[in-house]
């Protein structure tokens, strides 16, 4: 039921939000429709339905569910006023605003149908689904660059989506003699168990489609060529449910597929594909940082970054690298959004997203200012925040495996390091600069979220732990 | 009839699909990409039509008409209104030239029936060869999105793509959720997309050509 009730009242949302014209109104209903699907995901740790053969919610998947609807919930609250801004600077207008709207909705219905679908078919269109939205919600100021940035999206995303569909139809395949025909050859949970009857070598390249389609919409380099436009030429809000969120969403794909592969003893071993692909992201990502101009754009980078991190995290495979990448996600998904939630308004009152025009923050808007500072420092892996020690548990695993490949991972983590701070100085202190517009703000969502990455930090409660754990032992 | 003809008649529709797609790469008038378009729609939905006959499978039926009307009249007319109303270039600017790109292609389909053919050993003869020549189309339409300046011809490049993955759909015995894929394909892709996105990209330039929008680069 609860399960249902994370689906509806996004599907609802969507309905009401395309038909109301009132600002007022549509943005407090859809903050109100992202609570209720939050509170719904609360209501399904107490009690949840066995997998059918479209719906699962399992030890891995609410995690996600839980993570995904939180983010969703706080974005709406800081967009509520973000967007209240842009409507009175004549950025958007009422019909955009709708449709804004309507799309952030059906943006959450696809993440959490496509969290909770247990059919890989079904899993696929609602990627599809979540990934039309936002190429919709990244051309909606109608610049130049938003629409270019959107059809790159668009074209990238295509293509990311044909391929995983191709790879969705060879699963399907290469299960059929041993299930037999029909939609329950579709079902993951029923994959899982006749794993080891699978075709192995249509599952190998089944896998590698999946890979390449999926790891597109995750932003794995080399695939990652529309992330940073479509990060910089949208609104924040979208930047922030895209990285914290979105790419998630796509790796959580990959996962489940990965999760078939490794329960299958003659297949490819998934793990070194993901650890070169996430390695390749955070080496390349981590020096693309220094040249980057447009602060939106070095936050998308850093979220490339931090993607191959849980990736090779994942790659690595065993229970604590799992969980280094489950804890890695989770914090991953609130300090960035939560840093981009402190760079829209900062945006907004200073009216340029260059870094170079940025300065002196700390000083002339104390909160965002402090609160760029700690995100940043969060983000680049200082203690005592909640990134840390999901870092230094996926580097000390990977030194126990691979201790090269880890060395090169460390590398990687303080070159980013250095080119985040390099650009946090330059923004965050010194003269400040420019003129400053007063513009609505809620600062809550933001602290809220650091709130939580520094208690993850310092202390993680005993059950969260196991819970984790157990999560971790799933994946294998 | 015999198992033979059964396996000829899909073999032909699988192959004539992927013949049309060679066509598609060396249109470069923007209406006889579409006629073509046309034709590879017809194709599928032949193709489609022909496996729920085969697979005695109803739903497919209902694929083919999606294919029948919805692609091979519906889209290529709306295309075509849009470029008479939007005054667009009538020619379709290349970045490879045809004799590269279809050289390109030999060797994609090479790829493909070698991989997919070595891959599915275990599958039946028509399932494996209908992958490989599915397989094919999918990348064609990959060469043609890549290999185009123009947003229609690329929307048409993925359109032709999205063909080529139906029918690797239609061709997998049993495969649920074919006509809610198709579904899904068809009208998120073609309303969306082609109607607000184009006709946003009309309103701030001249030319729908991603060109224009190229020169503007955004900010690194």
């Amino acid at each position: 039921m609860y399960l249902k009730a994370i689906l509806l009242f996004p599907l609802i949302g969507i309905l009401l939000l395309s038909l109301i014209r009132s600002y007022r109104i549509s943005s407090f209903l859809n903050t109100l429709f992202s609570f209720l699907s939050f509170a719904s995901s609360l209501l399904l740790l107490v009690k949840r339905e066995s997998a059918g053969l479209f719906f699962v919610v399992d030890e891995l998947n609410i995690v996600f569910i839980l993570l995904t609807n939180f983010v969703g919930f706080t974005t709406a609250l800081f967009s509520q006023h973000y967007i209240a801004h842009e409507i009175k600077t004549g950025h958007i207008s009422a019909v955009s605003l709708r449709f804004y709207h309507g799309m952030y909705q059906s943006l959450l219905f696809g993440m959490n149908l496509a969290l909770c679908s247990n059919n890989i078919g079904l899993m696929w269109v609602a990627i599809e689904i979540a990934t039309l939205s936002t190429v919709l919600m990244v051309g909606i100021y109608r610049t130049a660059e938003a629409l270019e940035a959107s059809w790159k999206y668009f074209i990238l995303g295509g293509v990311g989506i044909a391929l995983a569909l191709f790879g969705t139809f060879l699963f399907y395949i290469s299960a059929r003699p041993a299930i037999g025909e029909g939609l329950s050859a579709m079902a993951w949970t029923n994959l899982l168990s006749h794993a080891s009857n699978l075709d192995t070598s249509l599952l190998n390249i089944a896998f590698v489609f999946i890979l390449l389609g999926y790891g597109t919409k995750a932003g794995l380099f080399p695939l990652h060529a529309w992330l940073p436009d479509a990060h910089a030429e949208g609104p924040t809000p979208i930047s922030a449910v895209l990285s914290g969120l979105l790419l998630n969403v796509a790796l959580y794909a990959i996962l489940r597929f990965k999760m078939l592969l490794a329960a299958n003893p003659h297949a490819l071993q998934a793990g070194p594909l993901l650890m070169s692909m996430g390695l390749a992201s955070v080496l390349f990502a981590a020096l693309m940082l220094y040249k980057r101009r447009d602060i939106k754009r070095l936050f998308a980078y850093s979220s490339i970054e931090h993607m191959g991190i849980i990736a090779f995290a994942f790659g690595i495979g065993g229970a604590l690298a799992n969980f280094a990448g489950l804890l890695h996600m989770s914090m991953h998904s609130l300090t960035k959004s939560a840093i981009f939630f402190a760079i829209g308004y900062i945006s907004q009152i200073k009216r340029t997203q260059k870094i170079a025009d940025l300065s002196g923050l700390t000083a002339s808007h104390p909160v965002l200012g402090w609160g760029l500072v700690f995100g940043v420092l969060a983000i680049a892996g200082l203690p005592p925040m909640g990134v840390f020690m999901s870092e230094f548990l996926v580097l000390s695993s990977a030194f126990a495996k691979a201790p090269l490949l880890a060395a090169l991972l460390a590398c990687g983590l303080i070159i980013a390091f250095g080119a985040l701070l390099l650009k946090l100085v330059q923004v965050a202190f010194g003269e400040p600069k420019g003129t400053s517009t007063v513009v609505p703000s809620l600062y809550l969502p933001m602290l809220s979220h650091f709130l939580l990455i520094l208690i993850a930090g310092i202390y993680i409660p005993p059950h969260v732990v196991e819970w984790f754990k157990h999560t971790s032992l799933l994946l294998k | 009839m015999n198992h033979n003809l059964y396996f000829d008649i899909t073999h032909m529709l699988a192959g004539s699909m992927l013949l049309v797609s060679f066509v598609l790469l060396y249109q470069d008038r923007m209406f006889s990409l579409l006629n073509v378009y046309t034709v590879h729609a017809l194709v599928l939905a032949a193709a489609a039509a022909w496996q729920g006959f085969v697979q005695q499978a109803p739903h497919l039926y209902a694929t083919a008409v999606i294919a029948l009307v919805f692609k091979a009249i519906a889209i290529p007319l709306t295309l075509r209104w849009l470029i008479v109303k939007l005054a667009i270039h009538r020619e379709i600017e290349k970045v490879v030239g045809s004799g590269i790109s279809v050289i390109a292609g030999f060797f994609l389909t090479a790829l493909s029936i070698t991989v997919m053919m070595k891959a599915s050993g275990g599958t039946d003869p028509m399932t494996r060869e209908d992958l490989s020549f599915a397989l094919a189309v999918v990348l064609i339409g990959l060469l043609m999105m890549a290999g185009r300046r123009n947003a229609i011809s690329q929307v048409v490049g993925f359109m032709s793509m999205e063909n080529g993955l139906i029918l690797a759909a239609v061709g997998a015995k049993g495969m649920p959720l074919v006509v809610e894929i198709s579904v899904a394909f068809s009208v998120l892709v073609a309303l969306i997309v082609i109607g607000i996105f184009l006709f946003r990209i009309r309103e701030r330039f001249d030319v729908v050509d991603i060109r224009g929008l190229e020169k503007s680069g955004g900010e690194r």
